[in-house]
């Protein structure tokens, strides 16, 4: 097997600091949205004692799912022992332990106590969901990490396959307990399924995916290195197949519910009367990040790196429009506690709930997304990440 | 409390001795005339050092065809009693508190409208206590379903958790209508606790079923549900009572009668 030459990206140019000034720039814009809310309290957001979970979750939700995603790629590598897929590794763990970081910081930053984030570290009650989560959080960071230094140091090479094989029982460990924080609650009806642990799995690899692939075209073309391709047609069908897993889950999802009577005032809302909610199911999560990409990829224009890019963000706002719909629509509906009986009360019983995100919410967010991505900028400067060239011949030498 | 007690000896008309006059009183009372009445206080107030017991369920009985249309003297006498504001009086009535409400029910069929109070059911298996991260929310031995004030990080799991949308996050810094024995806080989430303040000092009765019996519904009975001989035991056993989303199986310490 041919060997693979990994180097840093020089990161001297303009072009580079002004990508870190950019992103650096809405850290800090995050930075303050989360000084403002700490300071005045929930009141200056959207949020309300209807609407608990707001923008910040929807971002960070997803920032979680696509973390565990954008570790696959290492995973096929080193797990499925596939070579093509070994000089993609290192960037796909760190961009997994970078998603991860930036959505954990915007989910503790909206907490209503976020000062209080040690008495969470310190004080645990084992039957939450949320507890599980803090110990897959901190694992997911040690496994990965372990990981990515066994492809960095030659000396523990060896290590590299058994450290790839627990980072990706982990991740799929993870975003199960992702997934069940909805699943384990009974009192909404579009949660409390066990289908959220799988459907989140396979959103993960999805997200996960898009989000990888647009890194990696912008981190070589920014620097000028060659990306053939064969790698970007192989990662492109696999893209498919995900997205098209996606879109069967949702489908089975609502179907399923559909069917019972009790559900059907639900389903109508999300699928029918929920004005914005029911455009964001149908247009964002539906047509932008399901049909439209595989309409793309599937066709000539698949062929193209251009129109691969562009399926990958339209992938990506899809999934930001599917947290929204599964996050907010969930608590838009109110909660059925007379079946069959009409509710009215000073606290908006029987009401549909009115969510409106404000800006600092959405900087939060945004914050999160811009730690993530600027982490990753600063791990290829410093680590040797990225294979010098990932061109077609390079790439075919790997798989003889 | 060692530097207060000579002040209060050395006053002849202090509360302290008053108290204990009071109390000297109503033990000799108790005990010439009525043992009976003596072991129903020892069995419900309790001493600060002495935890609370699982001997006792404390629960609440709703009788929804008592409870009058219009009347919100239940929501005002909790509000007054805990410190929070009205949600008419608030500025923010969406992200406003409110321990417990007023609902009106109406079947689309048949007209017919219930009016009812809704609070924490304080659960017996309390979704919010089962998701609660840090073990902030928790069920006290009697029944009493809380938040611990200092190790709520206001997550918000428990809100969505809750069958009953029972709770409450402080969305602003508070005004100082706090109440000293009703500890609250911004960015944490609180709820409907049964007047624990009340019950622990040994009054017996919540808030809301003693506005209830002022105003003359007595659409609310408060009492210990494990004690066969108080009211609300006698009376469970003659109404029949049904729980909210009793498919949930959650045991609630709330019951409802006429829904």
């Amino acid at each position: 097997m041919a060997s693979i030459t990994f180097r840093e990206v020089e990161g001297s140019s303009p072009k580079y600091w002004m990508l870190f000034g950019f992103l650096g720039l809405f850290v800090l814009f995050g930075a303050l949205a989360w000084n403002y809310m700490h300071h005045h309290g929930h009141v200056v957001t959207g949020m309300d004692n209807q609407i608990v979970w707001g923008l910040p979750h929807v971002f960070a939700v997803f920032l979680i799912v696509a973390a565990s995603g954008a570790l696959n790629v290492a995973s096929i590598a080193s797990v499925f022992n596939k070579p093509m897929y070994k000089p993609l590794a290192p960037l796909s763990a760190v961009l997994s332990l970078a998603l991860l970081l930036g959505g954990l910081l915007v989910l503790v930053l909206d907490l209503g106590r976020s000062d209080r984030l040690i008495v969470a570290m310190t004080n645990f009650n084992f039957k939450s969901m949320f507890t599980w989560n803090v110990f897959l959080y901190s694992g997911f960071f040690v496994l990965v990490g372990i990981y990515l230094w066994t492809m960095l140091d030659r000396s523990v090479k060896s290590y590299s396959k058994a450290a790839g094989t627990a980072a990706f029982i982990w991740r799929l460990t993870l975003t199960t307990g992702t997934g069940s924080l909805f699943g384990f609650l009974v009192a909404r009806e579009l949660y409390g399924t066990a289908m959220l642990a799988p459907m989140f799995i396979i959103m993960s690899f999805a997200y996960g995916l898009a989000i990888y692939l647009m890194v990696l075209a912008a981190a070589y073309a920014w620097t000028g290195r060659a990306l053939g391709d064969a790698v970007m047609m192989r990662l492109k069908t696999l893209l498919v197949v995900f997205v098209a897993a996606v879109l069967y889950f949702v489908v089975v999802q609502h179907m399923t519910s559909l069917y019972f009577t009790k559900f059907h005032a639900v389903e109508a809302f999300i699928l029918r009367d929920g004005g914005g909610l029911t455009t964001l199911f149908w247009v964002g999560q539906i047509v932008i990040g399901c049909v439209v990409p595989l309409v793309i990829l599937l066709s000539s224009l698949g062929r193209q790196r251009t129109w691969i890019m562009i399926a990958c963000a339209l992938v990506i706002l899809g999934g930001v429009a599917q947290m929204y719909v599964t996050i907010i629509g969930a608590q838009a509906y109110p909660l059925d506690m007379f079946p069959g009986l009409t509710e009215k009360s000073s606290f908006f019983d029987g009401e549909i709930h009115a969510y409106a995100p404000s800006m600092p919410e959405l900087f939060l967010g945004l914050g999160g997304v811009a730690v993530a991505l600027l982490a990753t900028t600063f791990a290829v400067k410093v680590l040797r990440l990225l294979p010098a060239s990932l061109d077609d011949a390079t790439v075919a030498k790997l798989e003889h | 409390m060692s530097d207060m007690k000579p002040r209060s000896d050395s006053t002849p008309a202090s509360p302290e001795r008053r108290r204990f006059v009071g109390a000297a009183t109503a033990t000799a009372a108790g005990l010439a005339i009525a043992p009976g009445v003596m072991l129903y206080e020892v069995a419900h107030g309790r001493a600060e050092d002495q935890a609370a017991s699982s001997a006792v369920r404390w629960g609440m009985l709703v009788d929804a065809t008592k409870c009058a249309t219009g009347c919100n003297d239940c929501v005002s006498a909790c509000s007054t009693e805990n410190g929070w504001t009205p949600v008419a009086e608030s500025k923010h009535p969406k992200q406003a508190p409110q321990w417990i409400r007023k609902l009106e029910l109406q079947d689309p069929l048949t007209q017919m409208e219930t009016n009812l109070p809704m609070m924490c059911q304080h659960c017996a298996e309390p979704p919010c206590v089962d998701v609660c991260p840090t073990g902030a929310s928790f069920k006290r031995a009697d029944g009493i379903v809380l938040v611990n004030r200092h190790t709520c990080i206001g997550c918000r799991y428990c809100m969505m958790a809750c069958p009953y949308k029972a709770r409450s996050l402080v969305h602003e810094p508070l005004n100082d209508t706090q109440k000293p024995d009703v500890p609250r806080g911004i960015g944490c989430v609180e709820a409907c606790t049964f007047c624990v303040q009340k019950v622990d000092r040994g009054d017996g009765n919540t808030a809301c079923a003693e506005a209830c019996t002022a105003a003359g519904h007595n659409a609310l009975v408060f009492g210990d549900m494990n004690d066969p001989e108080s009211e609300i035991s006698k009376r469970l056993r003659e109404l029949p009572t049904k729980q909210v989303r009793a498919d949930l199986n959650l045991n609630l310490g709330v019951r409802y009668h006429g829904i």
